[in-house]
């Protein structure tokens, strides 16, 4: 809402300190955004006239016009816009203006011709927002006068304010200046009453058909109108308001929408003479509305019309072509309703029309306006049409959807004190409330007071909403600091501290967090070698590229790994702990927190490294099962992690066809874990063994083992077999090559014994190797 | 025995040592010494042989003599022995350290440590100041339900205000079946519900994580970001309790020589609502977020008596913090996961 220094003024006095008035409205709640000085003059920018113009044949993009700015004598300046003609008055900046812009205004010649000045536009000056062309100003200007003075351009200042959606009020001038002007502790200045005749009863019937939209119709005739100009100033106005002056009656509309906050509407009577009818619109019912556009209503849309029942508006949002004033115009019917603001928020929201009244409307105006407006808007039209008589006996047509007038609430007192900490009385509250407008009843009981809401606070219905207005008025900086003392113990949970464990130890790994976007185009997960079926689809996504929610992680990982390596990174190596959503049973997806890690130009054993350490970190295990490759992995180089029937996750490289899909080069090995799973676990605390004293017996052991049996295998059979003697058990060669038969390949262990109590005799050595040998045999493996 | 024969061996004795003693001195390396050393350890080496003569003298005290002659001679011997090997390994230690030394920085490390995302670092530094202040760290599904993003926030269905958070939401969607509509969160305020079904007061929590907007990205927005949450509930807490967090959180995060203020403003969650502005002294204001007492309405959807409790609210975004911190000219830089954008911040 943009709000006029001058014109806040003549609602209240409060004063010339603009920064100081910017710092007050915003500690009420209406944050000033922007402070802007409009309207400095110029000096030295003078009303000339356009004498001839001149192509010069080396020069396309200028030409040279001649003015005469008021000395009668010709002065020639070059002009890069081509708008005006001979006779039209137009802004000369003379030789040594200094221009808004800094510029200086010099002789500057083009083709060794000097320019006695410049041609402005409204633009170069502040005055318009016009920059196509030169600006042609008023023709009855007198030439050589000072072009800021000749229009009765004045200097103000403009506040634009953030208004929030639970204060309709301030949508207006008479909002913001009653709660700045309480917050000042001053009065408001009432209107000065204009003298206006008041003409014989003049009622127009008014159908309320859709009773539930529309509270309440009221419609006042005025004759003697004269449509013309409005005076320069109200164009000023509205301009610096953002909106163009059209006329007298329908600037006036606008001045009293934008001061009283009252939306209303001005139909020439011929047009409505015959009454209205307000009904909502049938199925694909036209209406060609001011903008000249034509726009096809629904049922949900409501509709003003004629006595006829033919469409003049959308009520709430925009009047209809053909029932506006004209030039024509003698006498009006104004409209001024109350409409169901949900309603008019839907229709908004349907059609895509803001307009200044449909803002105001699905806010809220206040229903028990129309009568100030109605006076405001006679007075106004007075200063134009001196002849205009308000008819008596306007129609006031009325609803159960009417919100009451006289609207209140419960406040206890003690209340205040619990919400805001601050101890007041019922005097103080209201000192505090009753200048915005609210009523406060004798105290019902020493606690219990009847607060009564004004009509113009749609947001106020209960006793918080008062407490609200209280701490504002009473000041949010008074209320004070306090520290609360936590009775809670500050921490995180188990599981966000074993998160951050695991994401420091990804990184001690050397991976990089990346954030990849959680949406996916369609056809990635494919992609990636993952099923689509289980995945969640937005609605109303952005682009069709990011419609698809990820079921993992890898998609967005293995992009980040291809624009790295597409930006010449090599050893890319990434991580990501984020949320998954695969369809679920319930209403909300199955989601879950992963953590994926790829390594790029790595293979699978860098995985299988990657996940024996963090196995080892967070203190969990589970079963390798290297029969079937999960999804979107290599077919030979990898394992899924499992509990039973229960998948942790997987670990190995990344199928080579989902890499081409991709566009990655060299290998990638990946690890991935159900985070969900596994940080909700507790790992058992570790009890002390005594470390023992006596000498410990190494031996080590190379076999044959054919490529079927796995290693690891091997590895578990070997440490059965050891016995509860075994220290450590570790393999620590692998060899493939001459020596060794093909299809098998050397594997070295090496064993340490050790017993806690005495020193191991031979014998119990050798019957441990010669158990190992055995247990190795069995599976197939041959000693070397 | 004669008193020659005593100075013939005391003469024997004399040359044995000497000659012992030169051969030690002129010995060229640790390794002849040793040799030196095991020489004289033979049985026949002269000594021994002296000493196996002893005998042979008939004389108790003379043999006595001849005896601590030969062993002084021996200790003599062997002390020059030992400290001769010492000699030699100290000028050995000196060669190998004088002929082993590298450059060390000719150094390769193929393992460096990887980068956190600023947007983590930040929310890690977030919650661990606001541990210290007494706060437990809750989290909530990204994937919500209506009923947590509005509906208990005193935004019923038709509430306009539901306009503003540009919503996705997930197919199927139908208005018809607004209540059952899932969509993604567009704030952490759900959570906030979440807790209060799930906790008793006192409640100190903040509540960080991934939120959605249907916003197109620009400069200074993402359709996906991140936001911080804070709730506490429990007898007795007003304004002034939030005005006073909010104050400490600003002075712990952000610097002591921070302050912060409250001004009016509206959300439907809370009333009265307040956004939240920080200043450092001599600067100017610049809009963190927004806070208020939490809504009566909102307290009752998560099971809570207003009457019995009263509780506060506050939020903001965490992506900003860090782009600010780290003046990241675009924010939509954070995310292109980018290894030369993520290796500047360790």
């Amino acid at each position: 809402m943009k709000i006029l220094h001058s014109w806040l003024n003549e609602f209240a006095d409060f004063g010339t300190d603009v920064d100081a008035i910017a710092e007050s409205i915003t500690k009420l709640g209406l944050a000033v955004e922007g402070i802007e000085i409009v309207g400095l003059p110029v000096a030295g920018v003078v009303v000339a006239k356009v004498l001839r113009t001149e192509r010069h044949p080396d020069a396309a993009k200028v030409h040279r016009v001649y003015v005469d700015a008021g000395d009668g004598v010709e002065k020639h300046v070059w002009c890069g816009a081509f708008n005006m003609q001979p006779g039209d008055l137009i802004p000369l900046a003379t030789l040594g203006t200094q221009m808004p812009d800094g510029r200086v205004i010099g002789q500057r010649g083009i083709l060794g011709i000097d320019s006695e000045g410049m041609l402005c536009s409204g633009t170069e000056l502040g005055l318009s927002a016009d920059a196509t062309g030169i600006m042609i100003l008023p023709s009855h200007l007198e030439l050589g006068t000072d072009v800021f003075s000749a229009l009765g351009i004045t200097k103000d200042v403009v506040f634009d304010l953030d208004v929030t959606r639970n204060r309709p009020d301030c949508t207006g001038y008479l909002g913001v200046a009653r709660d700045l002007a309480a917050h000042l502790g001053l009065s408001l200045l009432p209107h000065k009453d204009a003298a206006i005749a008041s003409g014989k009863k003049h009622s127009i019937p008014v159908d309320i058909r859709a009773t539930d939209r529309c509270g309440r119709f009221s419609v006042t005739v005025m004759s003697g109108v004269v449509v013309t100009d409005s005076p320069a100033w109200i164009a000023q106005r509205l301009s610096r308001a953002g909106m163009r002056s059209i006329n007298n009656v329908v600037d006036v509309s606008n001045l009293v929408n934008l001061e009283l906050n009252q939306p209303n509407h001005a139909y020439d009577l011929n047009t409505v003479a015959d009454g209205f009818i307000v009904r909502c619109a049938n199925d694909t019912e036209a209406i060609t509305t001011l903008d000249d556009a034509s726009r096809t209503l629904g049922p949900q849309d409501l509709l003003i019309c004629d006595a006829k029942d033919r469409p003049v508006g959308i009520a709430g949002i925009m009047g209809g072509a053909g029932s506006q004033i004209s030039s024509s115009t003698t006498a009006i019917a104004l409209e001024i309703a109350w409409f169901e603001p949900l309603g008019i928020a839907a229709s908004v929201s349907r059609l895509s029309l803001r307009t200044e009244a449909s803002l105001r409307f699905e806010r809220g105006v206040d229903p028990y306006g129309s009568d100030l407006a109605v006076a405001r808007f006679a007075q106004l039209l007075s200063l134009t049409c001196p002849d205009l008589v308000v008819h008596a006996q306007g129609t006031d047509a009325r609803t159960d959807a009417l919100p009451a007038q006289d609207r209140s609430t419960s406040l206890r007192l003690d209340q205040i004190k619990r919400v805001l900490g601050i101890d007041i009385d019922v005097d103080r509250v209201r000192s505090l409330i009753e200048p915005i407008g609210f009523g406060v009843l004798q105290p019902d009981t020493s606690n219990a007071v009847t607060i009564i809401v004004p009509s113009w606070r749609p947001d106020c219905s209960q006793e918080i909403d008062v407490i609200e207005e209280i701490a504002r008025h009473y000041g949010y900086d008074e209320i004070g600091k306090v520290v609360p003392k936590s009775p809670v113990h500050g921490r995180l949970s188990a599981v966000q501290q074993r998160r951050r464990g695991v994401r420091d130890f990804v990184l001690s790994l050397g991976a990089s967090e990346a954030m990849p976007n959680p949406f996916l185009a369609p056809g990635d997960l494919l992609r990636c070698g993952l099923s689509e079926d289980n995945a969640l689809r937005l609605a109303n996504p952005l682009v069709a590229e990011e419609s698809v929610l990820r079921t993992s992680l890898r998609p967005g990982l293995l992009r980040a790994i291809a624009y790295n390596q597409s930006h010449r990174i090599n050893d890319v190596s990434l991580f990501e702990v984020g949320h998954v959503y695969p369809q679920g049973v319930e209403q909300l997806p199955d989601e879950h927190e992963v953590l994926c890690v790829v390594f790029a130009e790595a293979d699978a054993t860098k995985a299988m490294d990657c996940w024996s350490q963090i196995s080892q970190y967070l203190g969990i295990g589970a079963q390798l099962f290297q029969d079937v490759a999960p999804g979107g992995f290599h077919g030979t180089r990898s394992a899924q992690l499992r509990r039973g029937k229960i998948v942790l996750g997987a670990v190995g490289e990344i199928d080579p066809t989902v890499l081409a899909n991709y566009g990655v080069f060299g290998r990638v090995a990946c690890v991935e874990i159900n985070l969900s799973i596994v940080l909700g676990e507790t790992p058992k605390v570790a009890l002390a063994q005594v470390v023992s004293k006596y000498p410990s017996s190494d031996f080590d052991l190379a076999f044959t083992v054919p490529q079927t049996v796995a290693a690891g295998l091997l590895l578990k059979s070997l440490r059965q077999a050891a016995g509860n003697l075994l220290a450590e058990l570790a393999l620590f060669d692998i060899y493939r090559g001459k020596g060794v038969v093909e299809g098998s390949r050397s594997l070295a262990y090496r064993l340490r014994f050790q017993a806690p109590d005495r020193t191991l005799a031979d014998t119990e050595i050798a019957d441990a190797r010669a158990r190992c040998i055995a247990a190795a045999q069995k599976l197939g493996a041959e000693l070397r | 025995m004669s008193s020659e024969a005593t100075f013939d061996l005391g003469a024997q004795v004399e040359a044995a040592r000497s000659l012992a003693l030169s051969a030690i001195a002129n010995a060229p390396d640790a390794a002849a010494v040793s040799k030196i050393g095991s020489d004289l350890a033979n049985k026949k080496s002269a000594l021994n042989t002296l000493r196996s003569g002893l005998g042979k003298i008939q004389d108790q005290e003379a043999r006595k003599m001849a005896g601590q002659l030969i062993n002084e001679s021996a200790q003599e011997i062997d002390r020059a022995l030992q400290q001769r090997i010492a000699e030699f390994l100290i000028i050995e230690r000196a060669a190998q350290v004088a002929g082993e030394g590298i450059d060390l920085t000719e150094f390769v490390s193929p393992n460096r440590r990887g980068y956190s995302h600023i947007v983590t670092q930040a929310m890690e530094r977030l919650e661990d100041v606001f541990i210290g202040l007494g706060f437990q760290v809750a989290e909530g599904p990204e994937v919500e339900t209506d009923f947590y993003n509005f509906e208990a926030l005193n935004m019923p269905r038709t509430h306009p205000a539901r306009s503003e958070f540009d919503t996705m939401f997930i197919e199927p969607f139908s208005v018809e079946h607004e209540a059952n509509t899932v969509l993604l969160r567009t704030h952490t305020s759900p959570v906030q519900i979440r807790v209060m079904q799930t906790w008793e007061p006192p409640i100190y929590a903040v509540m960080p994580g991934r939120v959605f907007r249907r916003d197109t990205p620009d400069a200074t927005h993402m359709p996906v970001f991140h936001q911080i949450e804070g709730l506490v509930i429990d007898r007795d807490i007003t304004f002034a309790h939030l005005a006073g967090i909010i104050e400490s959180f600003t002075k712990a995060f952000f610097g002591n020589e921070f302050t912060s203020r409250l001004r009016p403003s509206f959300f439907p969650f809370t009333e009265p609502s307040a956004e939240f502005d920080i200043k450092r002294h001599n600067g100017d204001w610049i809009e963190l977020g927004g806070c208020g007492m939490v809504h009566p309405n909102v307290l009752r959807a998560g099971g809570i008596d207003p009457d019995v409790f009263t509780g506060f609210a506050f939020g903001f975004g965490i992506d900003r913090m860090a782009k600010e911190r780290h003046n990241v000219e675009d924010i939509r830089e954070m995310y292109t996961n980018d290894l030369r954008f993520l290796r500047q911040f360790s």
